[in-house]
């Protein structure tokens, strides 16, 4: 963090969690975090005419761990099309070298988000065995902030303590894996259906038993849903849910999400959603097989705009050769089945699966077109913006560097009519969709509260990132915009939030005119919850391991001190 | 009084065993015992304690002779030979921890290397076939807990990995796999009877060098085919039954190993074995594995991987961009013409390993050992750096043969003065950058991790 202070000048200021919206005004940083004001020989940074806006928040990205970097180890090809070369400039400062597109190495990943003004990004899926690879990632990734969601919806411990109801013991067990992995939250992929995925199997749809712990996903998201509002975690559930990415599946996403009701947000931290639903354009389709494979966004966005306990994020298909990746093992091999390109599969004992298989978004495949437009509706049938976020699921939908790209087809009717235009099968697609009816353009307002002040809340960081309040973080991204007279050619807004004008992290300066000059003071952040000990969660643990369930040894399973660089940790305290 | 320290990681094979108990001396300098490890394991950490070990790097002296330097010399020979080099070729680091092969990555880019690992002489085949075919695996817990089917392909792990059988493939009791042995049925493809084919229900003795045909026999059979009568050397009767074996298993875990990739058709072999673990997920849940051989063999294909995106025959001596094409960039080609102009040994010894014309061209350029011991490389050297050894006198992350990170620890004090292989690289690295009047950038994250301490808590 920098000390001295900074003065961010005469920008255009959006400011979501103040209800500011495009005011002319400065931004006063003093040891690395944002104040009323400063004195005259701060350093002063002219955003006149430009976006002055928080650092951005990515509630769902997956950017290090071990099935990301399966993706890269077994996509050489995927490094053809980086894109962007070490400059001599950035070889002579030392800057690491950048590889990849779709699965960028860990030192692009860093550049790259800052380069696009985020400040926070939320690895989305992390098996609990695999935790020390993460945060050897983490730990390498510049610039940064980053957390780690450990997978728990296929956890044996979890299956059989809530087949048996105790809500307790399970939020036990999540208090002693997130202090092991020094995770953030609670995440599940597929509950259940990836842990059938061990014999081969999977489970479709919410009440298809588990094979040997008979207990349904239904019950599984139930009770996480209970035990993480009994622990009072920062985030809510986050939850991948089944059946993704099969046509005429919003019916099982609606039933899950109807799991949430009823259900209150209890924990101290500013969050009030209790399931956080992700990349949702993959389980918003109609029809009953390819050929009528439709967008059902409207469906499923009319019930998530009446349930205020839900937040969701987009996972918008950007129409991109990419990588998919996904503890959903069982999808992935579907998946394979479909485009029989090459499958890497990993099962992790005890705890979760991971699957791997590149694919390309043709805009000239219809349904590879519809799920585009799903993407894009799921945010135009939105009515609180601050509980609808934007990701594209990086790198499955696409990767996260099209942000950018999917914000300017939100905010532009006629960027979109483009890309439909460019279309071999325009037609079909329209009739299968709403897009070319929905005349809604988003404006740069909503636009933060989906990359800034919304996600920050919904991980219960909204204290601290995604704003930019006298206390808050020091974390401020300024784009080449002009907000009282925005350009006409959406490509224009594409390529200015690309590349910030300017990016300073925790008072620093770390991105100047689209260029890194700085590889600022990156942390982990993670949950810790203090509770009782728990002597029954405590003995079943040490006997998987002593009974030799596990192939490890229970002293070399938790994330060791020295792996996770600057923690920021975040207490929890349960009382007994 | 000795302190016996549980939970130790094994610096030997790819089993990466971390059940091992070591009794060192109250001092905690000595190892005085070695419990669970099997013998190779078990000398490996009495090696520790042999007082000849070098504690000084070595330089090699106008008259051939080898004279002990100190280390600020040698870290700056080091520096500077790679910095003038054009086109330095880093290889080995199958044995140490990820920290030093992260640090390594540093120095290769600030002197423009080619960076590669022992993978490029053993398991390397399968990386290509993995680029073309992807890799249906599964952690070793799965095999025990699960797999009621196992078949050995090409791979010896009762001699290669000793203990392999007994804590992950055939004997070990798991959840789902009560009765041990008993409950599992052992497929063997070799050539030769192995001590590991005596084990097997079935031993398939094929024709050295026809594995392709069989795997492709299998997969024709597996997908309802006819096959010849004999292929490779094996009766059509024994491969349907194995088939048959295989595809009513609960759980087929297939094991390959240098049997696969180092004979005819190579990576080819293993693309066919990827194909036909796939076509057996079409019935049952089948999931394959390469035996990687040492301890941290897959550490740097995953390091390296996360930082530029292949993992091995890393070309960086273009400055923009990283570059592979095995066949071009990988060491012993390179070698082969005569392409490196200055050649670093690290945690490997390629001075044993690589064939005679090879070393031979390499020997004619400046040539650095960074190891614990003495090695045939470190004996042709112009300069040997001795180092800890990672999982005896220094802790670490290691990746077991499954790509399970395990957080090695040290049982023993290092020699003093001796430094890990993160330290010696972190120092060059400082040094190159002196040199070239240029910042050092460590990332953030580095501040905390430079040396290490050594104890783990839980």
């Amino acid at each position: 963090m920098a000390s001295g202070e900074m003065i961010v000048k005469g920008g255009f200021i959006i400011d979501p969690t103040r209800k500011i919206d495009g005011d002319v005004g400065d931004v006063a940083i003093k040891d690395g975090k944002i104040v009323d004001k400063v004195g005259s020989s701060a350093k002063v940074i002219d955003a006149k005419g430009k976006v002055v806006m928080a650092g951005a928040v990515d509630v769902h990205s997956h950017v290090a761990g071990p099935k990301v970097n399966a993706g890269r180890l077994m996509r050489p090809e995927d490094k053809f099309i980086s894109g962007f070369c070490r400059s001599g400039m950035a070889q002579k400062n030392g800057y690491r070298m950048e590889s990849g597109f779709s699965i960028p190495s860990v030192f692009k990943t860093g550049y790259d988000y800052a380069r696009m003004g985020y400040t926070f990004v939320m690895e989305a899926a992390m098996p609990p065995l695999l935790a020390p690879h993460t945060h050897e990632e983490i730990h390498d990734t510049p610039i940064i902030d980053e957390g780690a969601l450990p997978v728990f919806a296929n956890n044996w411990f979890v299956m059989d303590y809530l087949r048996k109801g105790e809500v307790e013991n399970t939020a036990a067990y999540i208090a002693w894996l997130l202090k092991a992995t020094k995770g953030y939250g609670v995440k599940l992929v597929n509950p259940g259906g990836t842990a059938a995925w061990a014999w081969g199997l999977n489970c479709l749809s919410l009440n298809d038993p588990v094979p040997y712990f008979e207990i349904t996903p239904a019950e599984i998201i139930k009770g996480l849903i209970e035990a993480n509002e009994f622990l009072g975690l920062p985030h809510s559930i986050h939850l991948h849910q089944n059946n993704l990415g099969n046509p005429g599946n919003y019916p099982d996403t609606i039933a899950a999400l109807k799991i949430a009701e009823g259900f209150k947000a209890r924990n101290k931290f500013g969050r009030e959603s209790v399931m956080h639903s992700t990349h949702l354009q993959f389980h918003s389709y109609g029809g009953e097989g390819w050929k009528d494979f439709c967008s059902k966004a409207k469906e499923v966005m009319d019930y998530v705009n009446k349930q205020k306990n839900i937040t969701i994020d987009l996972g918008c298909v950007t129409l991109d050769e990419t990588t998919t990746m996904t503890a959903d093992g069982p999808f992935e091999h579907h998946l394979h089945g479909l485009n029989h390109l090459k499958w890497t599969n990993v099962d992790v004992e005890m705890e979760t699966a991971a699957g791997v298989v590149p694919y390309i978004y043709d805009k000239n495949v219809t349904p590879n077109a519809v799920q585009w437009a799903t993407g894009l509706e799921l945010a135009l049938y939105a009515k609180d913006m601050n509980r609808c976020f934007i990701t594209t699921d990086h790198p499955n939908a696409g990767p996260f560097t099209r942000y950018p790209r999917v914000i300017k087809w939100l905010m532009s009717k006629k960027a979109r009519e483009e890309t439909i235009a460019t279309m071999k099968n325009s037609d079909r697609m329209i009739g299968l969709t709403n897009i070319h009816t929905m005349d809604r353009e988003l404006t740069l307002f909503e636009i933060a509260q989906m990359t800034r002040s919304g996600p920050a809340k919904c991980l219960g960081l909204g204290n601290v990132y995604g704003g930019l309040a006298p206390g808050m973080n020091g974390d401020v991204s300024v784009f080449n915009l002009n907000y009282k007279d925005l350009p006409k050619d959406a490509e224009k807004i594409e390529t200015a939030l690309q590349r910030a004008a300017c990016f300073i992290k925790g008072g620093e300066v770390i991105v100047k005119d689209g260029e890194v000059v700085s590889h600022g003071h990156k942390k982990t952040v993670w949950v810790k919850v203090a509770m009782p000990e728990n002597p029954q969660v405590t003995r079943d643990v040490s006997q998987a391991f002593t009974q030799g369930t596990y192939t490890v040894d229970i002293r070399n399973y938790p994330v060791r001190e020295y792996l996770a660089p600057h923690q920021s940790v975040i207490d929890v305290n349960v009382e007994a | 009084m000795p302190k016996l320290i549980k939970g130790v990681g094994c610096p030997y094979c790819g089993s990466s065993c971390d059940d091992i108990e070591v009794l060192v001396s109250d001092d905690e300098t000595k190892i005085l015992e070695v419990h669970n490890a099997c013998i190779i394991g078990t000398n490996l950490f009495h090696h520790a304690n042999d007082p000849t070990r070098p504690k000084l790097p070595r330089r090699r002296q106008p008259d051939g002779t080898m004279k002990e330097i100190p280390y600020d010399e040698a870290i700056d020979y080091m520096a500077k030979t790679m910095l003038a080099a054009k086109k330095p070729l880093i290889y080995g680091f199958g044995s140490t921890n990820c920290e030093g092969m992260s640090a390594v990555a540093r120095i290769a880019e600030k002197s423009g290397a080619v960076l590669d690992n022992c993978a490029t002489i053993c398991h390397g085949p399968s990386f290509l076939a993995i680029f073309d075919n992807g890799y249906p695996s599964c952690t070793l817990g799965e095999a025990k807990n699960r797999a009621d089917v196992v078949v050995f392909w090409g791979c010896n792990p009762m001699h290669a990995h000793p203990r392999h059988t007994s804590r992950y493939s055939i004997f070990p009791r798991g959840y789902f796999t009560q009765k041990g042995a008993m409950q599992r049925t052992v497929l063997s493809i070799d050539p030769r009877e192995t001590d590991t084919a005596k084990l097997a229900d079935v031993h398939l003795m094929l024709d050295q060098g026809h594995d392709y045909e069989l795997f492709d026999a299998f997969r024709t059979v597996l997908r309802g085919h006819d096959i010849p009568d004999v292929v490779a050397g094996i009766p059509k009767e024994t491969i349907i039954k194995s088939v048959e074996i295989m595809k009513n298993a609960k759980f087929c875990m297939i094991f390959f190993g240098m049997g696969c990739t180092h004979t005819d058709g190579r990576n080819h072999n293993i693309d066919a074995a990827i194909s036909l673990t796939r076509d057996l997920n079409e019935h049952t849940k089948a999931s394959i594995m390469a035996m990687r051989g040492h301890y941290n063999i897959a550490g740097p294909g995953q390091v390296w991987a996360w930082q530029f995106g292949f993992p091995y025959c890393i070309d960086l001596s273009k400055g923009t961009h990283a570059h592979m094409n095995p066949g071009e960039t990988s060491s012993v080609d390179l070698a082969m013409r005569d392409e490196v102009d200055c050649f670093v040994n690290v945690g490997a010894d390629a001075g044993a390993h690589f064939p005679i014309q090879p070393v031979q061209h390499l020997k004619k350029h400046p040539f650095i050992t960074v190891d614990p011991n003495f090695n045939m490389a470190s004996e042709i050297s112009d300069l040997h750096i001795p180092v800890r050894i990672a999982g005896v006198d220094e802790p670490g992350v290691v990746y077991r043969m499954d790509n399970v990170p395990i957080q090695f620890r040290a049982v023993i004090k290092g020699l003093p003065g001796v430094p890990s292989d993160e330290e010696l690289f972190n120092k060059v690295y400082e040094r190159m950058c002196e040199l070239t009047k240029t910042e050092p950038i460590w990332l953030a994250a580095k501040e905390d991790r430079r040396y290490p301490e050594s104890e783990a808590v839980i």
